[in-house]
């Protein structure tokens, strides 16, 4: 049972792109493992670095197990005359591989027949593996790849060397050029040139380490220490936690090292925002706080080296951080010299979509948009303030005229809240005014992910969700709606956004609403004439957000899907009401009554969908005089008493008390099921139950579709 | 003192040895190209040499202008005109990485005592139609390099593909100087007196003055007429071009009488291309100028790219049809060509 390795030696892969084909990789070997019946005796362990994807799989099968086989060949009629075997049974045997005499006799249906029982040899494991390593290891999968020799081979980056091994052997592979070997290599710098791999496994890890080279993990801790180490050297400092940026440069090295630099205090004058996005972005160095929070004037370089005893790397790092630095100081003052209110009509000149015009045409629509949803928030009871809105609105795109965000793209909106703050907007407007309009600019792209806080004020939201809105309304029109994992203007992320600033502020304003008057606001514009997807327009941003909304429910707030499906399935345009729906729902899903009433209804929507497949007439209206059982009756007579009720609380969004009212129809919808039968031969009575089923059903389903509720005893 | 080298190269010395390391390793060694580029890749060295099947190896020095990033001489980073070292190895080594960093050592840099960094930089030029992928070259925390596979030049697939790698050379030559402004750079050193040429005593006044002309002065009006009749004539070559890719014995009096390969070969493409390079300063001076709206914007880049695109296909259909050797397939009775009449203007 020897332990295979495979090591695929190349250059620099992105950092961000080891993780998951290291991971895809894996699940390849595995699986390939498992289908050629060379289960391995424990489980897969893989190590990986900017250099090399590294999979090891510890006591695999020399050879895959012997099967016995039965081949069936003539008929034994046809095989055997007067007791001696014909041509056809000698043939037979022969390519069986076997003497006439040890062929057997089968029945099968279609009569007797002539078997051969052989013992298929199993393949060597080396001789599977050098035929399936190549085809597996041009399947990984990658964001982005490259030919280096022929347009067919590709990979992320050339292949210059690999390894694979069955304990000290070398699997014969080849795959874009190169030969497998048993010489990996070690770092560039540290331990240059090749290394014989004695074995695979621990031999391997061991020689590894000694060319200077870690794994993931091992690489993870030493920067942890690093850092930890390294920040003591500063009085009460601690560094900032950065997940994505600590599994960057762990991608980014092979032997990493910490080391502290410095700048000067008179930096911290700029804005932090600016200082860390220069820092972890472009330079990749976290960043050092006090115990208060603030930033101080250090930060900490993670090397792919063993150190720095002359300090020559921190003195670089420190020279390109001063210079950058610099950089972004001299472009705060130079656009200092114009007022983000100047810069509005420089927007003309920013292409915002190419058929959707300039960010100044945008602003405009933005604008007018924001003003009609701040009336719509206002006519349903939400305080906000218009004037701020449009104000913001007005300014929020210029920052993307600036030497700031042209350098620091990742810092858009950030910047002109930013400006807004020092800037004079207006001669007479209050200074908290001036305040909420920065902020509500500097909020404007939020949230940006998943973890993201939504924008802090109620304006910061109408303008975050009215933005987004252009743009979706703008591309669905033009018929740029994304598909499949196409979503090049991540209008995915920008709904999910909507959908969460409009559910975690409560703004009374539907999806229909937003969407109808962000396509109002195109109206008479250039860009409209590009419209392609005019007609389907509605139908397309319903469906699509349905999607959404479905995913932050699920996603986001953890709702079950059941709950989800049958909320959604009674109406999805209005956020805030689904989730006060959706909050309802999950509370009463599991009772009896609502276990039993979602049976029922399943039921009737199969006795319906069944009625109207086999063309069953079904009254429009239900008539009482045409009931005949006392259980019809009682169910005829409690659905409008109750459905009136129902319809009382859900006017007033009272959901619990709604549901509560509902549940009161299950004795009667039970009593029905079990005194009356639907499908009576009897036209006329068939067709007036089905109408107070179909009744039944509407009434009772504009909550929820009961019938999507999984019940209690059928759950998992 | 500088920790970085006690006596470190000036910025002429740097670029003598990376030349004299690419000159050693095979490499032709090209003056820089003598028309404005935005950058070496645009220098015919790189564009048609990359398409095709010819290996070839080449470096040259191109001061690269983006008249959009002039600051008037006062930005100690920023520069309207920065100069390029520009490397293409067709097709590159295996083992390309290993001379890149060799390359390093030639400037004195030793890598025991530094950090360097691969970090994933892919390049795309929509206006060439071309694209690569590859690494910025992180030196201590600063891009020293950029280092690019070519994948597609003139919207084709190439094959085989080029190593191009580009070196800013006021970058490298103000980290082994240690100096915050690239002005303050070594330029020279007078190897008699000891005295230094400094960067900024060399360009400086260049740097203000253009920034002027290009941000304030150039001529909108005119430089938009520039630009039509350089496309113009760039055009009327690239359509005269397919006429005779095409056969077609009707057209214009450039084609000699004669015909196939022979009278391709002498087809003045190459003037087409350097046309089509002024289209794209020139272009860039209007952007700087601020006199591109944004509709135009998009419809004037489309036109440079048409032209590149355009010589970069035809490019490749006259190399593939060049004779084998010049003996054969060439016609004898072509007649001097008519000097190419000056398009109507």
């Amino acid at each position: 049972m020897p332990d295979f390795l495979l090591e695929i030696g190349t250059e620099e892969i992105p950092a961000r792109m080891i993780a998951g084909a290291a991971d895809d990789l894996r699940r390849r070997i595995e699986n390939l493992l498992e289908r050629e019946r060379l289960r391995p005796a424990g489980e897969l362990a893989h190590l990986d670095s900017p250099r090399r994807l590294s999979i090891f799989a510890p006591g695999v099968p020399a050879a895959q197990p012997d099967v016995s086989e039965q081949l069936t060949g003539p008929s034994v009629s046809v095989a055997f005359r007067d007791g001696q075997p014909t041509p056809a049974a000698l043939a037979f045997a022969k390519k069986a591989g076997l003497g006439v005499s040890l062929l057997e006799r089968v029945s099968t249906p279609k009569g007797e027949y002539v078997a051969a029982r052989v013992i298929r040899k199993g393949r060597r494991v080396e001789e599977i593996l050098s035929e399936a390593l190549p085809k597996e290891i041009a399947s990984i999968y990658w964001p982005k790849n490259m030919y280096w020799r022929k347009p067919s081979e590709r990979f992320v980056r050339p292949v210059r060397w690999l390894v694979a091994m069955l304990d000290d052997q070398i699997v014969p592979i080849e795959f874009g050029g190169v030969r497998s070997s048993n010489e990996s290599r070690g770092h560039r710098i540290l331990a240059a040139g090749r290394f014989r791999v004695p074995a695979a496994g621990a031999p391997y890890i061991h020689a590894l380490r000694g060319a200077k080279v870690l794994g993931q993990v091992e690489r993870e801790q030493q920067i942890r220490n690093g850092l930890d180490k390294a920040t003591r050297e500063v009085e009460a400092a601690r560094w900032r936690e950065d997940k994505p940026l600590l599994d960057t440069v762990v991608n980014l090295t092979e032997w990493p090292s910490v080391i502290l630099g410095s700048f000067d205090r008179e930096f911290l004058e700029l804005p932090e925002e600016v200082l860390v996005t220069v820092m972890r972005d472009h330079q990749k160095y976290f960043a050092i706080e006090d115990a208060k929070g603030r930033l101080l004037p250090n930060f900490l370089a993670i090397l792919n080296t063993e150190g720095d005893p002359q300090g020559l790397i921190r003195h670089g790092n420190e020279r390109v951080l001063r210079a950058r630095f610099n950089d972004a100081r001299f472009f705060w003052q130079t656009d200092q010299k114009h007022s983000l209110r100047e810069r509005v009509s420089w927007l003309k000149n920013v292409t915002f979509q190419k058929d959707l015009g300039s960010y100044y045409d945008k602003t405009r629509r933005v604008q007018r948009l924001c003003s009609w949803i701040c009336e719509i928030l206002r006519q349903n009871g939400t305080a906000v303030r218009p004037g701020v809105i449009h104000k913001a609105a007005c300014l929020a795109k210029t920052d993307l005229t600036t030497e700031l965000v042209k350098e620091f793209t990742e810092l858009q909106g950030i910047v002109g809240g930013l400006y807004a703050q020092v800037q004079v907007l207006d001669r007479d407007m209050p200074d908290t005014t001036r305040q909420l309009i920065a902020q509500v600019i500097y909020d404007q792209y939020k949230p940006e992910s998943a973890n993201d806080p939504v924008p802090r004020a109620v304006e910061g939201a109408v303008l975050s969700i009215c933005d987004k809105a252009d743009t979706i309304a703008g591309m669905f029109a033009l018929g740029l709606e994304p598909t499949g994992s196409k979503d090049p203007f991540a209008l995915r992320r920008q709904a999910n956004g909507i959908v969460r600033t409009v559910a975690e502020h409560k703004l009374p304003v539907s999806l229909g609403q937003l969407f109808e008057l962000s396509r109002e606001s195109y109206r008479g514009s250039a860009a409209e004439k590009k419209f392609a997807n005019a007609r389907n327009y509605d139908q397309a941003i319903e469906g699509f957000f349905r999607e959404r909304l479905q995913f932050y429910m699920r996603e986001h707030l953890g709702l079950a899907y059941d709950v989800v499906n049958a909320v959604l399935a009674a109406g999805a345009d209005d956020v805030v009401d689904v989730l006060a729906r959706a909050d309802a729902v999950g509370t009463v899903r599991g009772t009896a009554d609502f276990d039993s009433i979602s049976v029922a209804f399943k039921r009737i929507k199969n006795i319906l969908r069944q009625a109207k497949e086999t063309g069953r007439r079904i009254r429009p209206l239900v008539d009482p005089g045409a009931f005949r059982e006392e259980a019809e009756q009682e169910l005829g007579r409690k659905i409008p008493e109750i459905a009136t009720a129902v319809d009382a609380f859900r006017q007033q969004r009272d959901y619990a008390r709604a549901l509560a009212e509902i549940s009161t129809i299950r004795p009667a919808v039970d009593g029905f099921f079990d005194k009356v039968m639907v499908m009576v031969e009897d036209e006329d009575l068939r067709a007036n139950r089905l109408a107070l089923l179909a009744t039944l059903l509407k009434e009772f389903s504009t909550i929820a579709d009961f019938s999507e509720i999984v019940a209690e005893g059928t759950r998992n | 003192m500088n920790p970085a080298r006690p006596n470190p190269l000036t910025l002429q010395e740097l670029t003598l040895r990376l030349q004299t390391f690419w000159a050693e390793r095979g490499c032709v060694l090209q003056p820089p190209f003598d028309l404005e580029l935005g950058a070496g890749t645009m220098a015919p060295e790189t564009f048609l040499r990359v398409l095709g099947p010819q290996p070839y190896k080449v470096a040259y020095v191109q001061p690269s202008r983006r008249p959009a990033d002039g600051r008037y001489g006062e930005n100690p980073n920023r520069l309207y005109k920065h100069l390029q070292l520009q490397v293409i190895l067709k097709p590159p080594p295996e083992d390309v990485q290993e001379l890149y960093l060799h390359s390093l050592g030639a400037m004195g840099i030793d890598l025991a005592h530094h950090d360097i960094k691969f970090e994933e930089d892919n390049w795309e030029s929509p206006t060439l139609g071309a694209w690569g992928i590859g690494w910025q070259v992180m030196l201590d925390g600063l891009e020293i390099t950029q280092f690019t596979y070519f994948q597609q030049c003139g919207g084709m697939d190439l094959s085989p593909i080029s190593a191009e790698l580009t070196y800013g050379l006021e970058r490298i030559a103000a980290f082994l100087e240690d100096v915050d402004s690239i002005y303050d750079v070594n330029w020279a050193r007078d190897p008699l007196s000891g005295r230094t040429v400094k960067y900024g005593d060399v360009r400086l006044a260049e740097e203000l003055q253009l920034s002027v002309y290009n941000f304030e002065a150039a001529d909108v009006e005119k430089t938009w007429k520039h630009f039509d009749l350089y496309e113009a004539e760039s055009k009327e070559l690239l359509e005269q071009y397919s006429l005779l890719a095409k056969g077609d014995k009707s057209s214009r009096p450039l084609h000699g009488q004669g015909s196939g390969k022979g009278v391709r070969r002498r087809f003045p493409l190459l003037a087409a291309y350097e046309l089509c390079l002024k289209c794209s300063h020139l272009f860039n001076i209007l952007d700087a100028r601020g006199a591109i709206s944004v509709t135009e914007r998009v419809g004037v880049i489309a036109r440079v790219r048409a032209l590149a695109v355009g010589i970069a296909k035809a490019w490749v259909d006259q190399q593939l049809s060049q004779p084998e050797s010049s003996e054969e397939g060439e016609p004898a009775e072509i007649k001097p060509v008519v000097p190419l009449s000056p398009v109507a203007y």
